[in-house]
């Protein structure tokens, strides 16, 4: 019951002091912010990414969008609980194959029934490569095949991995940007390699020109 | 009411009928000339308008909130401009901690040292311990690549957003005989007049602008709206004398002096965006751009002012 009093009020902080730190801006395609249940895919940096996606979702998409992340590590600790599951509601997922129970596709497929979008992140781990994109997990291509008239939303998010690298717990204020691109659907002859290259295409077209802002 | 404060009160009210007077302009051009809000030039002026208002509506709540309204405000202008700035350079990982010094340490010292008046120490406080100290903390990370144009991009940026930028409330500080208790207003003075400076020469260049000034640097100056902006920001400083310790002709050459280095500053701050590739710093002010592409032409002018009038009319 406290818990639930607080989620708001903290959900509201926490969008508060993301957007002091990295004045995030939304980039939208021509055609607006996506209407309707959209699943939300982005590259994956920094612990913070899925908080800008939702610090530049308007308010009435923000309540319906929720964030798939790992189990082991939201189910950590009290906090950990508590931020994930009933601040970011976020659909837990157990990654490890031998021991998990619960089919992690079946559990987003469920979400996107219920009504909720979802922000995933393909690439399966935080890239703390020099390459700009890791390789796509099966998943977003396994979760399209599932539920294949969803829209697929590639979201660039840049900037964050500035704002803090890996093992820093300081931010540094940098601006970000969180650019959206036009949504894709998984066509019904489409293979997994086909599909993969075609959305991991779609999301890189949209990270901004390196020069200037290298890392 | 005091007399200070008498002042600051008909300046409001005159800055005010400005903006009502630009606003109403404004207005009438968008009904005849872009009703369907597709004129660009006419869109971006009245965003341009829009945003004065809430600057100066910002400005104004500063002033009367007093000393401490006015470190803050240009605090959390140094914040965002130095967010700005570190965005465009080239710092890598191992400068984190550097990064973390210049935002949460530096930057809040100085104004601190501003707010209790330590002359001796702000006017040194960046250019001497933070020049020498945050290169020894970015040592630290063992990261030799490009280790000179990363110590040098950050207090290049330290300089300009937060040094510079604080010579602007550092004015407070000044004891001028007869002028007790009026400070605030040399920095109205400041700020109207590089900021009317600016208006001016884009007012001046979109109306008779021909030959472009820097083409390079930055192609929507021109020497039309260069020498019609600097010479009726003059004028205006001049007559403005009545809230300054100046003579008419005193406040004249100040204003120029302030408006010549608003405009180089803007092209210095022009050239930094060419090199790193944008059109703007950033996206804080509607149709303005970046916090510093207001703030450039204050920045520039603010330290040379301030120590002229150190110099010539301070007691301390």
């Amino acid at each position: 019951m406290i818990k639930r009093l607080l989620a708001g009020p903290v959900s509201g902080l926490i969008v508060v002091f993301a957007r002091a730190v990295t004045a995030v801006r939304a980039i939208w395609p021509e055609s607006g912010p996506p209407r309707g249940r959209s699943i939300y895919y982005a590259n994956h940096s920094s612990h913070g990414d899925f908080i800008l996606i939702w610090a530049v979702l308007p308010p009435w998409m923000r309540v319906r969008t929720r964030p798939v992340a790992a189990a082991e590590y939201w189910l950590k600790s009290k906090l950990n609980r508590f931020i994930g599951c009933d601040v970011f509601n976020a659909v837990l997922i157990e990654r490890n194959r031998e021991k998990r129970t619960r089919d992690p596709i079946e559990e987003m497929a469920g979400a996107l029934d219920a009504g909720s979008s979802l922000i995933l992140f393909p690439e399966g781990t935080r890239n703390e490569t020099e390459a700009r994109l890791l390789p796509f997990k099966s998943g977003l291509y396994n979760l399209a095949k599932a539920r294949p008239t969803i829209d697929l939303v590639p979201v660039w998010i840049d900037n964050l991995n500035r704002v803090m690298p890996k093992g820093e717990f300081l931010p540094i204020p940098l601006i970000c940007t969180v650019s959206f691109g036009d949504a894709l659907k998984l066509d019904p002859d489409e293979t997994r390699e086909v599909f993969t290259a075609r959305a991991e295409a779609a999301l890189l077209a949209l990270s901004p020109k390196q020069e200037g802002t290298s890392k | 009411m005091s007399a200070a404060a008498s002042d600051l009160v008909l300046l409001l009210i005159g800055v005010g009928g400005v903006l009502v007077f630009a606003s109403t302009i404004g207005f009438v051009l968008q009904r005849r000339l872009s009703p369907d809000g597709s004129n660009a030039v006419i869109e971006n002026l009245n965003a341009r308008i829009n945003a004065w208002w809430v600057m100066v509506i910002l400005v104004g709540l500063a002033f009367i909130a007093g000393r401490i309204g006015v470190v803050v405000l240009f605090a959390f202008c140094s914040f965002a401009a130095l967010r700005e700035f570190i965005t465009l350079t080239n710092t890598r990982r191992a400068d984190h901690w550097a990064l973390a010094a210049a935002f949460f340490v530096i930057l809040p010292v100085q104004y601190y040292l501003i707010a209790i008046e330590w002359y001796g120490l702000y006017s040194i406080f960046i250019p001497v311990y933070a020049f020498l100290f945050m290169p020894i903390l970015a040592t630290l990370r063992g990261d030799t690549e490009r280790f000179l144009i990363r110590i040098a991009e950050v207090q290049w940026a330290l300089m300009i957003c937060v040094f510079c930028a604080s010579h602007v409330p550092a004015l407070l500080s000044l004891d001028i005989a007869g002028y007790e208790g009026r400070n605030v207003l040399l920095i109205a003075f400041l700020i109207i007049v590089v900021q009317l400076s600016d208006v001016l020469q884009y007012v001046w260049g979109k109306l008779f602008g021909k030959t472009k000034i820097a083409p390079r640097l930055s192609p929507s100056k021109t020497v039309e709206g260069f020498v019609g902006g600097v010479a009726s920001a003059t004028l205006i400083g001049a007559s403005l004398w009545w809230i300054t310790p100046f003579t008419p002709l005193q406040a004249g050459l100040l204003a120029f002096i302030i408006a010549i280095m608003g405009f180089f500053g803007g092209l210095v701050m022009s050239a930094i965006k060419r090199d790193r590739g944008v059109k703007d710093w950033g996206y804080l002010i509607g149709g303005h751009g970046g916090l510093i592409d207001r703030l450039d032409s204050v920045v520039f002018s603010a330290p040379v002012f301030f120590h002229i009038v150190r110099f010539w009319w301070s007691a301390t």
